[in-house]
C-alpha cells in the first residue's frame, strides 16, 4: 500500500450528499479480474453521457480539476454495497484523499485498506474548502496526516480527528497484510512447531 | 484445563497470536481457490512483489463460471467467464498453487474435490472464497467462507485475522424415517431456526442421527450452515470420517496415518463443554420437505400446503407475500399438485455419488415426464466416471435426463446452465432467491431422490410414493 504523509494537491469540489458506491463505480464493471484500470469508469454515470463521451460539466472532465488528488464532498460519501472497487476506482483515478461532513462506515474502512484518507470535518468548513477547491489550480489544498491538519488556499488550518491504528498504517504504508507479515517470525514459529506436532497437516 | 468444544479445541490448535481485544490471527492449514473471487488478489500479490507463503497448501480450480457441455475445454463463449477462467490457469501457473483445470477429469465443484482428494482432513482449518466452504466441516474441519481482500491475505501470510465465535450445538436424536434424507434434516433445521438463528455462532451438530449419517450426508448438511446464518458447521469425526479419508491421494499414509488418527480420535467436544445455544431436533418427526418461498428458512412438509402469509408474525408476512407472488403460487395449494419445467440435480450440496445413487434408484425404470428438462451435473469429473461405471449414467441418460460435466451448473446463474423467467425448477442446490438459477427464474429445494421424482411425474412429489 501507499504511504500516505502529507499531500499538496488540487482538489475537486463535488457539492453532492448520498454519493454511493454504484454512483462511484456502476455494477457493470464487477465482473472485472482486475482491482487497477477503474479509474476511467470512476463516476461514470455523472462523467460520461449515452454515447460515452464526456459530460463537458462534470468537475473532474474540466481543467484542472482532472488532475485532482483530493475530493471535497458532501454527507455519508460511500454509502450502498461494501465492494472494494469503489476505493479501487478512486485510487485507481489518483483520488488520495476525500474531505466530507461524513462517511458510510464500510466505505470509511476500504479507503484505510487502500491507502486513501477519508477525512472528516464539520460541513461549514467543507463548504469553505469546497469555496477554495472551485478557485482550481489557485487554490492547492495541503493535507498533513502527520499533524492531522487540512491547511486551506488561505493558511487557516482545519485539525481533523483519525484513529491512531489506522494513522499509523497510513503513514508507514502498511496495509493487513504488511502488518501480518510483520509476525512473520510467530508465524515461522507455530509452522515449526506444527510440522513436529502434526507431520501430516 | 476447563472443558472445550470441538471448535474450541481446532480454535486453540491454529492460534498464532492474539491480541488482548480478541483479534487472533489463525493459521490456514488449506486454501481453496476459485475463478471468480481470486482475480484480485493474486493481482494484489504481484502489485506489491509477493508470494504465495504456501503454494503446497492452496488448490485451485475453475467451477463457477464454467460452461458443463461436452465441448467447454475448446471454448468458453461468455467472454467475461472466459478471462476468469484464463486468469486462474496463468495464476494457479505463476504462483505454483495445486491446479485442477477444466481438462482434468479430476475437475470439479471446489468443496467436492477437496475432500474427494484428501485435501481436507479432520482438525484443520480451511477457508475458499466463497461461503459454502461449510461443507468441509463435516470432517471435523474448521471451515468458512472468506472475502477477496480475506484471500490475499491468506496467500501471502498462510494466516487469517478473524475474532472467535460462539457456540452453539444442534443435536437431532434418534433414527431418520425411510425416504428421509440430510437433505431434509439441514432444511428442516433452518425451517426451525431460520436464516439467522445461527448468526456469531459456529454450530456442531450431534446426536444419534448425526452419527448415522455417511460422510457424503455430513458434507450436505455442514454446506446449508452458512443458510442457518452460522460462521461455520462441524461434526466431530469418527470411524465413518476415518474410513473415507483413508487412501485418498492427499490423506496420511503409514506412521503418519496412525499418529493423524490418534489426534483425531480427541477432536470432541468435552462432556461438559459451554454451548452458548443449543437446539435440539427429533429424527422421527423429520419428513421429506421442499421450500416454498424464496429464502431457504421457507421450509414445508411435501404433504403441506403453501402457507398463507397472514399467518406469519410481524415483518415476515410482508417478505412471504412477496415470495409467494415471485414464485408464481396461492396460498392452500397442494405441495404436490405444483407442476415443474426443470429438475437440477447438482451442486456443491447433492452431485456426490451417493446422491446420485439416490436419484438413480427412484429414476431406475421410469422416464423423464414429457416436456421436462431434467439434468444430471456430477460434482466431479471422479464423481461422473463412476457413475458412468456402476451404470447410474446409463439409467439417467435412459430415462431422459441430460447427462452433463462437472460444475457449479445451475446452482447460480453465471454459466450458461440457467433458468429462463418464469420457470419452476426442482432443485438440490442450496439457494433460493430471487434470480439465483437466472433472473425470474423460481426455485423449489429438496434432496436428490425428491428432485428425481418430481422428475418422473412432473410436479413436486413425496417421494415415499414412488419408492
Ligand atoms: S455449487 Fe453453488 S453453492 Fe456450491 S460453490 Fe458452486 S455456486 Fe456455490
Amino acid at each position: 500500500m501507499k504511504k500516505f504523509e502529507r499531500l499538496t494537491a488540487i482538489a475537486a469540489p463535488l457539492p453532492l450528499i448520498n454519493v454511493d458506491t454504484d454512483m462511484i463505480i456502476p455494477k457493470q464493471y464487477l465482473k472485472t479480474i482486475k482491482r487497477t484500470g477503474l479509474g476511467v469508469a470512476l463516476f461514470d454515470e455523472m462523467r460520461y453521457d449515452a454515447n460515452g463521451d464526456e459530460v463537458p460539466d462534470f468537475v473532474l472532465n474540466k481543467a484542472p480539476w482532472r488532475d485532482a488528488e483530493i475530493l471535497a464532498t458532501g454527507a455519508n460519501f460511500g454509502c450502498g454495497s461494501s465492494r472494494e472497487h469503489a476505493p479501487w476506482a478512486l485510487e485507481d483515478f489518483g483520488i488520495r484523499c476525500v474531505i466530507a461532513p461524513s462517511f458510510a462506515d464500510i466505505f470509511h474502512n476500504n479507503c484505510f485498506k487502500n491507502g486513501i484518507l477519508p477525512v472528516v470535518l464539520p460541513q461549514a468548513q467543507v463548504d469553505a474548502l469546497m469555496k477554495d477547491a472551485e478557485q482550481g489550480g489557485n487554490a492547492r489544498l495541503t493535507v498533513d496526516l502527520e499533524k492531522q491538519v487540512v491547511i486551506g488556499a488561505d493558511g487557516t488550518e482545519y485539525p481533523f480527528e483519525v484513529d491512531p491504528f489506522k494513522k499509523h498504517c497510513l503513514l508507514e504504508g502498511l496495509d493487513d497484510i504488511g502488518l501480518t507479515l510483520g509476525r512473520a517470525n510467530e508465524i515461522e514459529a507455530y509452522e515449526a512447531r506444527v510440522a513436529a506436532e502434526r507431520p501430516w497437516v | 484445563m476447563s472443558p472445550k468444544t470441538l471448535y474450541d479445541k481446532i480454535w486453540d490448535a491454529h492460534l498464532v497470536h492474539e491480541d488482548e481485544d480478541g483479534t487472533a490471527l489463525l493459521y490456514i492449514d488449506r486454501h481453496l481457490v476459485h475463478e471468480v473471487t481470486s482475480p484480485q488478489a493474486f493481482e494484489g500479490l504481484r502489485l506489491a512483489g509477493r508470494a504465495v507463503r504456501a503454494p503446497e497448501r492452496t488448490i485451485a480450480v475453475p467451477d463457477h463460471n464454467v460452461p458443463t457441455s461436452a465441448d467447454r475445454a475448446e471454448r468458453i463463449d461468455d467472454e467475461q467467464s472466459r478471462i476468469q477462467v484464463e486468469a486462474l490457469d496463468r495464476n494457479a501457473r505463476d504462483f505454483g498453487v495445486t491446479y485442477y483445470p477444466v481438462s482434468d477429469v479430476r475437475q470439479g465443484i471446489v468443496h467436492i474435490i477437496g475432500p474427494e482428494q484428501g485435501w481436507t482432513l479432520p482438525g484443520m482449518t480451511v477457508v475458499c472464497g466463497d461461503s459454502h466452504t461449510s461443507t468441509h466441516g463435516a470432517f471435523g474441519a474448521l471451515a468458512h467462507g472468506i472475502g477477496t481482500s480475506e484471500v490475499e491475505h491468506v496467500l501471502a501470510t498462510q494466516t487469517l485475522i478473524t475474532r472467535k465465535s460462539k457456540n452453539m450445538k444442534v443435536e437431532v436424536t434418534g433414527q431418520l424415517p425411510p425416504g428421509v434424507t440430510a437433505k431434509d434434516i439441514t432444511l428442516s433445521i433452518i425451517g426451525k431456526t431460520g436464516t439467522a438463528g445461527g448468526t456469531g455462532h459456529v454450530i456442531e451438530y450431534c446426536g444419534e442421527a448425526i452419527r448415522s449419517l455417511s460422510m457424503e450426508g455430513r458434507m450436505t448438511l455442514c454446506n446449508m450452515a452458512i443458510e442457518g446464518g452460522a460462521r461455520a458447521g462441524l461434526i466431530a469425526p469418527d470411524e465413518t470420517t476415518f474410513e473415507y479419508v483413508k487412501g485418498r491421494p492427499h490423506a496420511p499414509k503409514g506412521a503418519q496415518w496412525e499418529a493423524a488418527v490418534a489426534w483425531w480420535k480427541t477432536l470432541r467436544s468435552d462432556e461438559d463443554a459451554h454451548w452458548d445455544k443449543v437446539v435440539t431436533l427429533d429424527a422421527s418427526e423429520i419428513v421429506p420437505v421442499v421450500t416454498w418461498g424464496t429464502s431457504p428458512e421457507d421450509v414445508v412438509p411435501i404433504t403441506g400446503q403453501v402457507p398463507d402469509p397472514e399467518s406469519f408474525a410481524d415483518g415476515k408476512a410482508e417478505a412471504a407475500r412477496r415470495a409467494l407472488e415471485y414464485m408464481g403460487l396461492a396460498p392452500g395449494t397442494p405441495l404436490s399438485e405444483i407442476d415443474i419445467d426443470t429438475v437440477f440435480i447438482g451442486s456443491c450440496t447433492n452431485a456426490r455419488i451417493e446422491d446420485l445413487r439416490a436419484a438413480a434408484e427412484i429414476v431406475k425404470g421410469r422416464r423423464v415426464k414429457e416436456g421436462v428438462r431434467a439434468m444430471i451435473v456430477p460434482g466431479s469429473g471422479l464423481v461422473r466416471a463412476q457413475a458412468e461405471e456402476e451404470g447410474l449414467a446409463d439409467i439417467f441418460k435412459e430415462a431422459g435426463f441430460d447427462w452433463r460435466l462437472a460444475g457449479c451448473s445451475m446452482c447460480l446463474g453465471m454459466n450458461p446452465d440457467q433458468l429462463s423467467p418464469g420457470e419452476r425448477c426442482a432443485a438440490t442446490s442450496n439457494r433460493n432467491f430471487e434470480g439465483r438459477q437466472g433472473r425470474g427464474g423460481r426455485t423449489h429445494l429438496m434432496s436428490p431422490a425428491m428432485a428425481a421424482a418430481a422428475a418422473v411425474t412432473g410436479r413436486l412429489t413425496d417421494v415415499r410414493e414412488l419408492s
